[in-house]
C-alpha cells in the first residue's frame, strides 16, 4: 500500500477528547505524525483573573475533571505561601486523602481504558465498577463524586467524622483485594501482555529529553516524583514509596500506575489512622501581597505546575497553569514512530491524556476561520511585546 | 434422500429452513450478549433486543457516501445474508439435511467465506480509510485463519470416507465424535470459527478503538441491518457446522422410533450443542483482549498451522493403520 494519511480526530472512538492526529502510514506501519491538540481552548486562565480568591478555587477546581483536587490544591498551596499562612495538619491529612483517593479513582479509570483500547472490556467493566468504591468514598467525605470543592484558601471545608473514618476503613481492604486481582490479570492475561510489552518504548534519555512527567516519566526509569522531591501537603510525614520501572513501554506504565494504586492505598490508610486532631483551617486574608510564586504537585498524571503572580488585590495578575499531560505530548510523537496503527490508542492512552485540561493557545485568523502555528521566537517575541504594553499602562 | 416438494419447500423456508434460521439466529445473538454481558457485571439486553435492533436499523435512513458505487454497495450486505443462510441448509438440524450430497461440505465451507469477502468488498467500495483499512485486515486474516480451519474441518471428511456433512455426522453415530478422535482440530475448528466472526481475540477487521469500525463505518440503515444479521446467521451456521462435524450433530447413535420422536430428540441435540459451542466462543470473547493482525499472522501461522497440520499426518496415521476410512 501507498503511504497514506490517516486522520484521527477531532472526533474518533479512541478519543474521548478533541485532539487531531495526521498519522502518515505505509500499510500499517506509522512512518509520521503530525498532531493539532489546541481544540477546547476555554479562557480559564483569563477567567480566573476575574474572581477573588474565593471564587476562584471552584473554577479551577474545573479545569480538568479528574484532577480537580488537584488543580485546587496547587492553586490554594501557592496563594497559602505568599500570604505566608500556617496550614493545620489535620487539614493537610484531609488534603492528602483526597488527593490520593483521586489519584486511585484515576488510575483505575486508566487502567479500564487501556483495557478497552486493546478490546478486553470485561476489566474495562470490572474496573469501573471498583473504582465506585473510590467514588462513593470521595462523596462521603467531600460531597460530590467529582469536582469535590473542599478546598479553600487557608484550609479545607469539611472535617472528616470518626463515623466517616471507620466506614473509611472498613471499605479499603475489599479495594486492595480488587487492586491485587488487576495486577495478577495485568501480569498474566495474554492479549494484554502482548498488546502492551515493547510497545511506545521510551528510553530514559529520551523521557529526559521530551520533559515527561508522573507514571510516563517513571516507566522509562526517571526516578522523579513531586510528593518525595518538593514535599507539599502532609507527604512528608507519611511513609511511602515512589513507584518506578525500567522497561519503558506500555506494559511499563501500566505497572507503575498499579504499583501507584496500592501506594495511595497505604498512604489513605495511614492518613486515616493517624489523622492529627486539631482546626481544619485558618481565617485567610483577603488580599495577597505582590508576588510571583511557582506552585508544583503532583497529579496522577505527573507533575502539574500552576505559575501565579500577585499584585496586592483579591485576585491573581496572572495564572499558568502547565498540566502534565502537556508535558507527556510531545514523547507521544516520538513513541508512535515505527509502530502499528493498531498500536496508537494504545500508546496515546498509555500517557492517560487529559486533552481538555491542555489547551492554553488559539492562534486565529482575523475572522476566526482558521487556526495558525507559532514557532517558539515568535511566541517569545509576543510575549515580550505583551509585558512591555503592560508595564506601560 | 427424496422428499415431497411441498415438505421441501417447508424446509427451507419455515423449520428447520430460514423462519426458524432466522429466529434462532436473533436468539443465540441474545444469548450471546447476554452470557457477556453477565460475565463482565452487567444486565445485558432484554430477549427481544437483536431483533429490536434489526427492525429499526432497517427503518433508518441509508446513506450513501460520495462517488459510492451504489448497485454494488447494495448488492454486497445481499449476497452475504444469502451465501450464509444458503450454507444453513446443508447442515443437518433434525436428522440428515434433505440437500445433502458427496461434497456439501466444501460448498458450505465456500459459502461462509463469502460473508468476508462481502466486507472487504463493502470496505474497498466505502471510499473510506478506516473502511479500506478494516478491509484489508478482513481479507489478511481470511489468509491466515482460512488454510488451518479449512484443513481441520476437512479431516473429519478425511476420517469418515465422505464429503457429505451429513454423513460425516452419521458416522459418528456409530463410532464416536469426531471431537474424541480429533481434539486439535476441534479447537482449530472453534478459533477459526471465532476468527471468521470477527470476534475477540479476532475482532482486528472492526477495531473500534482503533479504526471506528472498519468496513463497517460507512454502512447505514438496512445495509447495516442486513450485515449485522449476515453474522448472527453466520454463527448459527458456523456452530451448527461445528456441531455436527465434531459433536456427532443431531444423530443419535441409537433409532428411536417412532420417527417424530427420534426428529424432536435429535432438534434436542442440535439446540444443546450449539449453546454449548456459544457458551465456549462467548467465554473466549468475554476473556480476551484484541491482538493485532501482525501478531495473529505469527501465532496462525506458526502455531494454528502447524497444530492441524500435526492432525493431518495422525489422521492419515491412523487411517493407514485402518482406524476409520
Amino acid at each position: 500500500m501507498p503511504q497514506v494519511i490517516l486522520p484521527i480526530g477531532p472526533q474518533h472512538p479512541a478519543l474521548k477528547e478533541p485532539v487531531n492526529f495526521k498519522v502518515i502510514v505505509d500499510g500499517e506501519t506509522i512512518v509520521g505524525l503530525e498532531l493539532d491538540v489546541s481544540y477546547t481552548h476555554r479562557g480559564i486562565e483569563k477567567a480566573a483573573e476575574q474572581r477573588d480568591f474565593i471564587r476562584v478555587v471552584p473554577l479551577l477546581e474545573r479545569v480538568c475533571g479528574i484532577c480537580s483536587h488537584a488543580h485546587g490544591t496547587a492553586f490554594v498551596m501557592g496563594i497559602e505561601e505568599v500570604m505566608q499562612l500556617e496550614i493545620p495538619p489535620r487539614a493537610q491529612y484531609i488534603r492528602t486523602i483526597v488527593a490520593e483517593l483521586e489519584r486511585m479513582h484515576s488510575h483505575i479509570l486508566w487502567l479500564g481504558v487501556a483495557a478497552h483500547v486493546v478490546g478486553f472490556n470485561t476489566l474495562f467493566m470490572w474496573t469501573w465498577r471498583d473504582r465506585e468504591t473510590t467514588q462513593d468514598l470521595l462523596e462521603e467525605m467531600t460531597g460530590n463524586r467529582m469536582n469535590y470543592g473542599i478546598n479553600e484558601v487557608g484550609g479545607v471545608r469539611r472535617d472528616l467524622t470518626p463515623g466517616q473514618i471507620t466506614s473509611a476503613l472498613s471499605r479499603l481492604p475489599k479495594l486492595e483485594e480488587q487492586i491485587a486481582k488487576y495486577v495478577d490479570m495485568v501480569m498474566n492475561q495474554e492479549t494484554m501482555l502482548l498488546r502492551f510489552r515493547g510497545i511506545g518504548k521510551l528510553s530514559k534519555a529520551e523521557a529526559l529529553k521530551y520533559g515527561t512527567v508522573g507514571p510516563t516519566a517513571r516507566a522509562s526509569g526517571v526516578d522523579y516524583d513531586i510528593r518525595r522531591d518538593d514535599p507539599y501537603i502532609a507527604y512528608s510525614e507519611i511513609p511511602w514509596k515512589v513507584v518506578t520501572d525500567t522497561s519503558g513501554d506500555v506494559f511499563g506504565r501500566t505497572l507503575v500506575r498499579i504499583g501507584e494504586l496500592q501506594e495511595s492505598l497505604g498512604i489513605i490508610r495511614y492518613c486515616l489512622e493517624h489523622l492529627p486532631e486539631g482546626q481544619i483551617g485558618v481565617p485567610a486574608p483577603k488580599v495577597a501581597p505582590v508576588a510571583e510564586i511557582l506552585s508544583r504537585y503532583e497529579a496522577p498524571r505527573g507533575e502539574l505546575v500552576h505559575f501565579i503572580r500577585t499584585n496586592n488585590t483579591d485576585r491573581v495578575e496572572r495564572i499558568d497553569i502547565r498540566t502534565p499531560t502537556l508535558a507527556n505530548w510531545t514523547s507521544v510523537t516520538v513513541s508512535l514512530v515505527n509502530q502499528n496503527i493498531a498500536d496508537i490508542p494504545v500508546i496515546v492512552a498509555a500517557i492517560d491524556p487529559c486533552l481538555s485540561c491542555t489547551s492554553r493557545i488559539t492562534i486565529l485568523s482575523e475572522r476566526g476561520r482558521k487556526t495558525a502555528e507559532m514557532t517558539w521566537d515568535q511566541l517569545s517575541e509576543y510575549g515580550r511585546k505583551s509585558s512591555r504594553e503592560r508595564d506601560r499602562c | 434422500m427424496l422428499m415431497d416438494p411441498l415438505l421441501l419447500a417447508v424446509y427451507i423456508l419455515i423449520f428447520p429452513g430460514f423462519l426458524f434460521l432466522l429466529a434462532y439466529a436473533f436468539f443465540l445473538q441474545y444469548l450471546d450478549r447476554k452470557i457477556a454481558a453477565r460475565m463482565q457485571q452487567r444486565v445485558g439486553p432484554p430477549l427481544l433486543q437483536p431483533f429490536a435492533d434489526f427492525i429499526k436499523m432497517l427503518g433508518k435512513e441509508v446513506i450513501d457516501p460520495a462517488g459510492v458505487d451504489r448497485m454494488a454497495f447494495d448488492a454486497a450486505p445481499v449476497v452475504a445474508l444469502a451465501a450464509a443462510m444458503t450454507a444453513f441448509l446443508y447442515i443437518p438440524v433434525v436428522g440428515e439435511s434433505p440437500f445433502a450430497f458427496q461434497g456439501d461440505l466444501v460448498l458450505v465451507l465456500y459459502l461462509l467465506t463469502l460473508p468476508t469477502i462481502a466486507l472487504f468488498l463493502l470496505g474497498w467500495l466505502s471510499r473510506n480509510v478506516f473502511s479500506s483499512v478494516g478491509g484489508v485486515r478482513a481479507v489478511t486474516m481470511l489468509f491466515i485463519y482460512e488454510v488451518p480451519f479449512f484443513l481441520a474441518l476437512l479431516m473429519p471428511a478425511l476420517m469418515a470416507g465422505s464429503w457429505s456433512i451429513s454423513e460425516i455426522a452419521a458416522w459418528q453415530g456409530k463410532h464416536t465424535w469426531f471431537a474424541l478422535f480429533q481434539p486439535i482440530g476441534f479447537v482449530v475448528g472453534l478459533i477459526g470459527l471465532q476468527a471468521k466472526l470477527e470476534r475477540q481475540p479476532f475482532d482486528i477487521p472492526e477495531a473500534e478503538t482503533e479504526i471506528v469500525a472498519g468496513p463497517w463505518t460507512e454502512l447505514t440503515g438496512r445495509r447495516l441491518a442486513l450485515m449485522h444479521l449476515t453474522m448472527h446467521v453466520a454463527l448459527v451456521a458456523g456452530s451448527g457446522l461445528i456441531a455436527a462435524l465434531f459433536l456427532g450433530g443431531p444423530l443419535l447413535p441409537w433409532t428411536i422410533s417412532p420417527p417424530w420422536l427420534s426428529w424432536i430428540a435429535g432438534f434436542a441435540m442440535f439446540l444443546g450443542k450449539t449453546l454449548a459451542i456459544l457458551l465456549i466462543l462467548a467465554s473466549i470473547k468475554v476473556a480476551m483482549g484484541r491482538i493485532r493482525i501482525d501478531q495473529l499472522n505469527d501465532i496462525g501461522w506458526k502455531y494454528l498451522a502447524s497444530a492441524t497440520i500435526l492432525q493431518v499426518a495422525i489422521v492419515l496415521l491412523m487411517g493407514s493403520r485402518g482406524v476409520g476410512i
